[in-house]
């Protein structure tokens, strides 16, 4: 089997369970959807200064949620007891990484599309003009998040007190990529010109190929007792 | 080297008089800057902390990478005691930054890269410590050597992305040092010096510590094994 197929056989396996449980999605869907009311609250958001509270509203929902999901990813493995199963797959360490790590990607992606549409309906703003963009950037912060945090998904699926340690490694690393992301929402709902949008994403396409090659090097390490 | 008594003696010997002469240095010898006061001498301990930190930190670094490739546990020590050090000094660099700052700038902090920074590199490394004591004991050194890395190479690509966020506000803070007179610089180098040998000190002691706790591990689990032997030869 040649390694791609691999991998989509470790991202399907993925997918069809959850399509079975659908346990995570629900859990980071509604719960980016209290983050969004939530905030209404805390800031009492008006007219006037929401268009600065945006990027911040949508990247604490899509980071917070995407913990979520990213707890689970390594961690569903440990507690149904088939992390050793996944390891004795005829496949390298790097090919468990991709697949976990597109299957993060794809849960999250679908969680923020929900979070979009209903912050669009919630905060009327429309985001349809802003699309491509707005989607592309979201779609690079989230893979290096995920690139990020499926290196220490799996290191805290087998530690004690999971949860707590994986935030506490996750976020400190993913500063500049939350920064970029955030950064260049920011310009997009405040109506910056392209170019500048532009240089941001190049920036966070940089961030994104240095975690994936980092995650290349290092991950073999990880899945070793 | 560090097994050597008599060497060690003296090493401990030179850093206790450094330390103190840095401290004379300090408070007597250097004179008091004249537009922010007494508050000043400060700067000859948060400048060599922070050198430090970042040296510690960067140690790490290289015994994590050292530690993948030869496999030799001694790397796995050295690791994680430069990194316990490198946040004590760490931790010294984010007192003694907000201390100066208030009287001086009139914040206790501002979201400048460099402060900001050395926040996150903090945060990295406390969380490389608390790694250590959650991760099982055949998973530890691995997983540590890992985050050493990782977090390591993660620095100046923070200090890059909040250097470029805050390049549309103006900066408050230029990165011009202060000008110093020769007593002054005096009193840096030796600060300096001192602070170095304190580090090593510590650096060779937490190692031997370490060490001498997995001997007595060793000890302990030979010493359990002969009696649940005897155990089993009484009760067969």
């Amino acid at each position: 089997m040649p390694f791609i197929q691999k991998v989509w056989v470790m991202v399907w396996k993925d997918i069809t369970s959850e399509l079975r449980t659908k346990e995570m999605l629900l859990s980071m869907c509604l719960f980016s959807f209290l983050v969004l009311i939530i905030f209404n609250f805390a800031f009492d958001i008006g007219f006037k200064n929401l268009r600065e509270s945006i990027p911040g509203i949508l990247w604490v929902a899509f980071i917070f949620s995407g913990l979520m999901g990213l707890s689970r990813s390594f961690g569903v493995e440990r507690d149904r007891g088939t992390l050793y199963g996944l390891l004795l797959c005829p496949i390298s360490p790097w090919g468990i990484y991709l697949g976990k790590m597109i299957g993060t990607l794809i849960f999250m992606v679908i969680m923020e599309i929900f979070t979009l549409s209903i912050f669009t309906i919630l905060y009327n703003i429309n985001v349809i003009p802003f699309l491509l963009p707005l989607g592309l950037i979201i779609f690079l912060g989230t893979l290096g998040f995920a690139t990020i945090g499926t290196i220490f998904s799996a290191m805290s699926a087998t530690t004690k007190a999971r949860d707590v340690m994986l935030s506490i490694l996750v976020f400190p690393i993913s500063v500049p990529i939350i920064i970029a992301s955030v950064k260049a929402t920011a310009m997009i709902f405040l109506g910056e010109p392209i170019q500048e949008i532009y240089s941001w994403l190049k920036i966070l396409v940089a961030f994104d190929l240095v975690f994936l090659l980092l995650a290349y090097l290092t991950f073999g390490f990880i899945m070793e007792e | 080297m560090i097994h050597n008594r008599a060497f060690l003696k003296a090493f401990e010997f030179i850093t206790f008089f450094m330390v103190l002469l840095a401290l004379y240095a300090i408070f007597i010898y250097a004179p008091v800057e004249k537009s922010m006061g007494i508050v000043q001498k400060i700067f000859y301990l948060h400048v060599p902390s922070a050198f430090l930190a970042f040296f510690a930190f960067f140690i790490t670094f290289i015994a994590s990478i050292l530690y993948l490739y030869k496999r030799n546990h001694q790397w796995d020590i050295i690791a994680s005691s430069s990194a316990e050090i490198g946040v004590i000094f760490c931790t010294i660099v984010l007192i003694t930054g907000p201390i100066w700052a208030k009287p001086i700038w009139n914040v206790w902090w501002t979201w400048d890269p460099r402060l900001t920074t050395t926040l996150i590199l903090w945060f990295i490394y406390v969380a490389y410590l608390m790694l250590r004591g959650v991760a099982g004991e055949n998973q530890r050194s691995n997983f540590s050597a890992v985050f050493g890395i990782l977090g390591f190479v993660n620095v100046p690509i923070t200090f890059l992305a909040i250097r470029l966020w805050r390049t549309i506000h103006p900066v408050v803070i230029t990165g011009k040092g202060i000008n110093i007179s020769a007593p002054m610089k005096h009193t840096l180098l030796i600060a300096f010096v001192a602070f170095c040998l304190l580090f090593f000190w510590l650096l060779i002691n937490r190692i031997r510590l370490e060490k001498t706790r997995i001997k007595a591990e060793e000890i302990k689990a030979f010493i359990e094994d002969k009696i649940h032997l005897g155990h089993e030869k009484q009760g067969g």
